[in-house]
């Protein structure tokens, strides 16, 4: 029974984060139909800008995270400022092809300039002088309070509204006099400053990083977005739960060296099954 | 006996039904417009007929052979060619090479055949390449064969896309909208044209258009639907003075 | 007739030609073992990455994932090979062609169902299909000696070798691309539906086109196997499934001359960069990247270049000028 909890409350921790992260994807998918594929390095930057300030400035977790998000944001931006807004017209596949041009460029940068090796995470105080308590409880805390205010944000401010409107029809979005580029822009940030507390507590979670830390949460958020239905929201956060949960317990229950075939498994059947995933509606090519 | 019938044919997309009760009959050798006002259905009765969407009642008969639940390319082979409102050639292909795939279900040869260049490879293979040069020359466009189609001026790509549904050898040509973005000019010579293929390759043709005016001078007989019924059928005379066509068109 | 012949001789030709010169090259000692690895993993490269421009650039279809196409085909070489003992060549060639008939068979599997689903939905089911390998992989330890690799292969193949086989797999996707079956598969990356529509069996074509793809990654991975000695799953990750795809994308998707030249290329710019991965991944990138907003349909793009049509078109384009130049007297 114990173990069971401990499961349950593993799988939290790590749902959390995931749904963090799959937000960034599902919120950029939605909004400009492309697979970020660099989202999962905006996760690594986030750790990266996280741990130099923890160990510069010995600086305690919530003012880390808040430069940290806006970091990332701005990076975030410039990333498609740079790489992909020259392509909005192209081909979706030239598009996808630059994201993963992105992601190389990213990880190998941050390897070639910090090494390949992992980097300890140190303590770090939760604000001033108050000592952390417990991570998990601090993880999933941070990762509500996140999607309150993103469903905020996007349900009752001007900001969110032109966001709902340019993800449903950019052309009719810009006819309405919605700025649609720079409504892209801030879907950027505010995907990339998640990914920034996502990287931020993943790191803190595992005690270290390097520069491919990014990879592989950065695909199984996006099996959870896809699960969810890519392009709607809280088909992101239910999907990052469900990633955790599965995860978690075929760790514990079954084995854990099967439990990343599980998940792509999972993937797999919910594109064959359903391809709009849990939360999505079917929409058939027009002939 | 007719070549093509429908009986009480009907699709719902969701709550939505996109044609419903829809029975038709078209004889061997005629030429017959299927007319509606933008939206009334026309494309998806295309669609069914040809499998792309797969009827939610009724059935599709050619030559009295069932053949609803088949697939599109199946359809093709009991003799149904079709082209589409929106022209969907092999941009990047030539002009020849877009006839000569359409030849593929005549021929037989298997891949280690066509690998290694047996004989029968080389006889297929310069069947096609004559029938499909022989085909684009009925069209004067023996000299475009080696043009990328996307290259093509607009008129050219629709009569095309009209010569590749030819060589799959149909009894039956479905165009959808062919005259779609067409001036006048070119209209009238591209009905000209559906008169000449009709008789030389003894096809029946079924024709989408919804500008009334173009159909009425090739048809024999036209049927009329909207919001996914048959609202009327008959020569374009009859057409003409029905009022419920006159109430689909102007909006009442 | 004669000029079928004639234009079969030009390209036998030039192939027999490109041996002997890799040859003296060789036996002149401009090629040392070291040289030779680089040169016998480029056209193993550039094998699989022609299998991936079948899938991707002729048949239309978004595949992330032939790494692992390429590991299943390496790692049941390498378990053949090391289990039985027959002549030399016919141990070879059966490797081989177990190695395909495995890739492909794994290609069946997920190419069957997922081969509905359009673009970057199939690009991510196959990388999540080439990861399931690789785990599947580093989990049956037993079997395949897990994450630290299957050790101890016989070698079985060398330059020449691997030299014959690249010269079969391109000899069979030009013969196999102006064939029926070919041009139905192409038909089906230019419009799916008009494809269908004139009769072409769509779903068959697909499958069976990734069917072949699947099957000479596996070729690729048996040549591997068999030449490196030594398998880790390590190898066959996602980012080596990219830079395969990286390789069809610089050549120009569709281009499968233009695949053997980036490849050549990109191995020559790996040799140069070889103490500096994390560069070399950079130069990469950034290329790509460029490459995307600048030039999208690659260095070739759909095009060929051939022997036998080339100095046709030079000679064209030479007479247009003379003619312009004599109008320009005249």
């Amino acid at each position: 029974m114990t173990q069971f909890i401990n499961q349950i409350i593993n799988s939290l921790n790590i749902g959390s984060i995931y749904a963090l992260i799959a937000l960034g994807y599902t919120m950029v998918y939605g909004i400009v139909r492309l697979i970020n594929f660099a989202h999962g390095e905006i996760l690594m930057i986030g750790a990266f800008i996280g741990y130099f300030l923890a160990v510069t400035f010995n600086m305690s977790l919530i003012p880390l995270l808040l430069l940290s998000m806006i970091g990332c944001a701005i990076i975030g931006m410039i990333i498609d400022r740079v790489a992909y807004k020259p392509l909005r017209k192209a081909p979706r596949i030239s598009a996808l092809i630059t994201a993963l041009g992105m992601s190389m460029l990213l990880s190998n940068f941050f390897r070639w300039r910090f090494g390949a090796s992992d980097k300890i995470m140190p303590e770090i105080n939760l604000i001033g002088n108050i000592p952390m308590p417990n991570i998990t409880i601090i993880t999933v805390v941070i990762t509500f309070m996140c999607m309150i205010g993103l469903q905020y944000v996007i349900t009752r401010t001007k900001t969110g509204q032109a966001m709902r409107a340019v993800s449903e029809d950019k052309g009719a979005a810009q006819l309405m006099g919605i700025n649609v580029d720079k409504t892209i822009s801030i879907t950027f940030a505010i995907g990339s400053a998640l990914g920034a507390v996502a990287g931020v507590l993943y790191a803190i979670n595992y005690g270290n990083l390097e520069p491919y830390m990014g990879t592989m949460p950065g695909l199984k958020a996006f099996v959870a977005a896809v699960l969810g239905g890519i392009g709607i929201i809280p088909g992101a956060m239910v999907g990052g739960f469900a990633i955790g949960i599965i995860e978690t317990f075929v760790k514990g229950y079954i084995s854990s060296a099967w439990a990343n075939v599980f998940v792509f498994g999972i993937l797999i059947i919910v594109l064959i099954v359903k391809p709009t995933g849990l939360f999505g509606k079917n929409i058939k090519e027009k002939v | 006996m007719s070549l093509l019938e429908t009986k009480n044919l009907g699709i719902a997309f969701g709550g939505l039904r996109a044609v419903d009760n829809f029975s038709i009959n078209i004889k061997e050798g005629e030429l017959l417009g299927l007319i509606g006002p933008n939206g009334a259905g026309k494309t998806t009765i295309f669609n069914m007929l040809t499998g792309v969407y797969l009827p939610t009642e009724g059935s599709i008969y050619i030559d009295g052979k069932k053949i609803n639940g088949k697939k599109p390319f199946q359809i093709v082979k009991m003799g149904i060619g079709r082209t589409f409102q929106n022209i969907r050639l092999f941009a990047n292909l030539t002009v020849i090479e877009n006839v000569k795939i359409a030849f593929h279900k005549d021929m037989t040869y298997n891949t280690f055949t066509g690998i290694f260049r047996l004989p029968k490879y080389w006889k297929e293979e310069d069947e096609i390449t004559t029938k499909a040069l022989e085909l684009l020359s009925l069209f004067d466009m023996e000299n475009d064969a080696e043009n990328m189609a996307k290259n093509l001026p607009y008129g050219k790509q629709r009569k095309l896309e009209i010569c590749r549904a030819l060589a799959t050898n149909p009894k039956l040509l479905l165009l959808d909208e062919p005259a779609a973005g067409m001036n006048p000019q070119e209209t009238k010579e591209l009905m000209e044209t559906i008169h000449f293929i009709r008789d030389k390759f003894k096809v029946t043709v079924l024709l989408i258009e919804h500008d009334m005016n173009l159909v009425m001078g090739i048809c024999e007989r036209l049927v009329v639907i909207d919001y996914g019924m048959i609202i009327a059928k008959g020569t374009p005379d009859e057409i003409k003075s029905n009022k419920k066509v006159i109430e689909a068109y102007l909006g009442s | 007739m004669k000029k079928r012949l004639k234009d079969y001789g030009i390209n036998f030709l030039a192939v027999v030609l490109s041996y002997l010169a890799l040859r003296v090259i060789m036996y002149n000692g401009l090629i040392n073992n070291y040289v030779q690895g680089v040169v016998v993993f480029a056209m193993i490269n550039i094998i699989v990455a022609i299998s991936l421009n079948i899938a991707t650039g002729l048949l239309g279809q978004l595949a992330l994932g032939h790494a692992g196409f390429m590991a299943v085909g390496a790692y049941t070489a390498g378990l053949f090979v090391k289990a039985v003992e027959y002549p030399l060549y016919i141990e070879m060639i059966m490797a081989l062609i177990l190695a395909g008939l495995a890739a492909g068979l794994s290609g069946l599997i997920i190419g069957i169902p997922a081969l509905r689903l359009r673009g970057d939905y199939l690009g991510i089911v196959t990388l999540g299909f080439g990861e399931m390998i690789r785990y599947t992989i580093i989990n049956l330890g037993d079997i395949t000696g897990g994450a630290s690799g299957l050790k101890r292969i016989p070698k079985m193949v060398g330059l020449n070798e691997v030299f014959i086989v690249l010269v079969i797999v391109i000899t069979f996707v030009f013969l196999f691309i102006k064939s029926r079956h070919g041009r139905a598969i192409i038909s089906i990356r230019e419009n799916e539906i008009a494809a269908e529509s004139i009769g072409i069996p769509t779903t068959f074509y697909k499958v069976y086109g990734f069917f072949i793809s699947a099957f000479i990654a596996g070729v690729g991975g048996g040549l591997f196997a068999m030449y490196q000695r030594y398998l880790t799953p390590e190898k066959f990750r996602f980012m080596f499934s990219v830079e395969l795809f990286i390789i069809v994308v610089f050549g120009g998707m569709g281009s499968i001359t233009g695949t053997i030249f980036a490849g050549v290329f990109l191995a020559f710019l790996t040799e140069k960069l070889y103490e500096y991965d994390e560069v070399r991944l950079i130069i990469y990138a950034i290329m790509l990247i460029l490459l995307m907003i600048f030039k999208s349909d690659g260095l070739l793009g759909r095009h060929e270049f051939s022997l036998v049509q080339t100095p046709r078109r030079i000679k064209n384009l030479f007479n247009k000028i003379k003619d312009r130049f004599k109008k320009g007297v005249a």
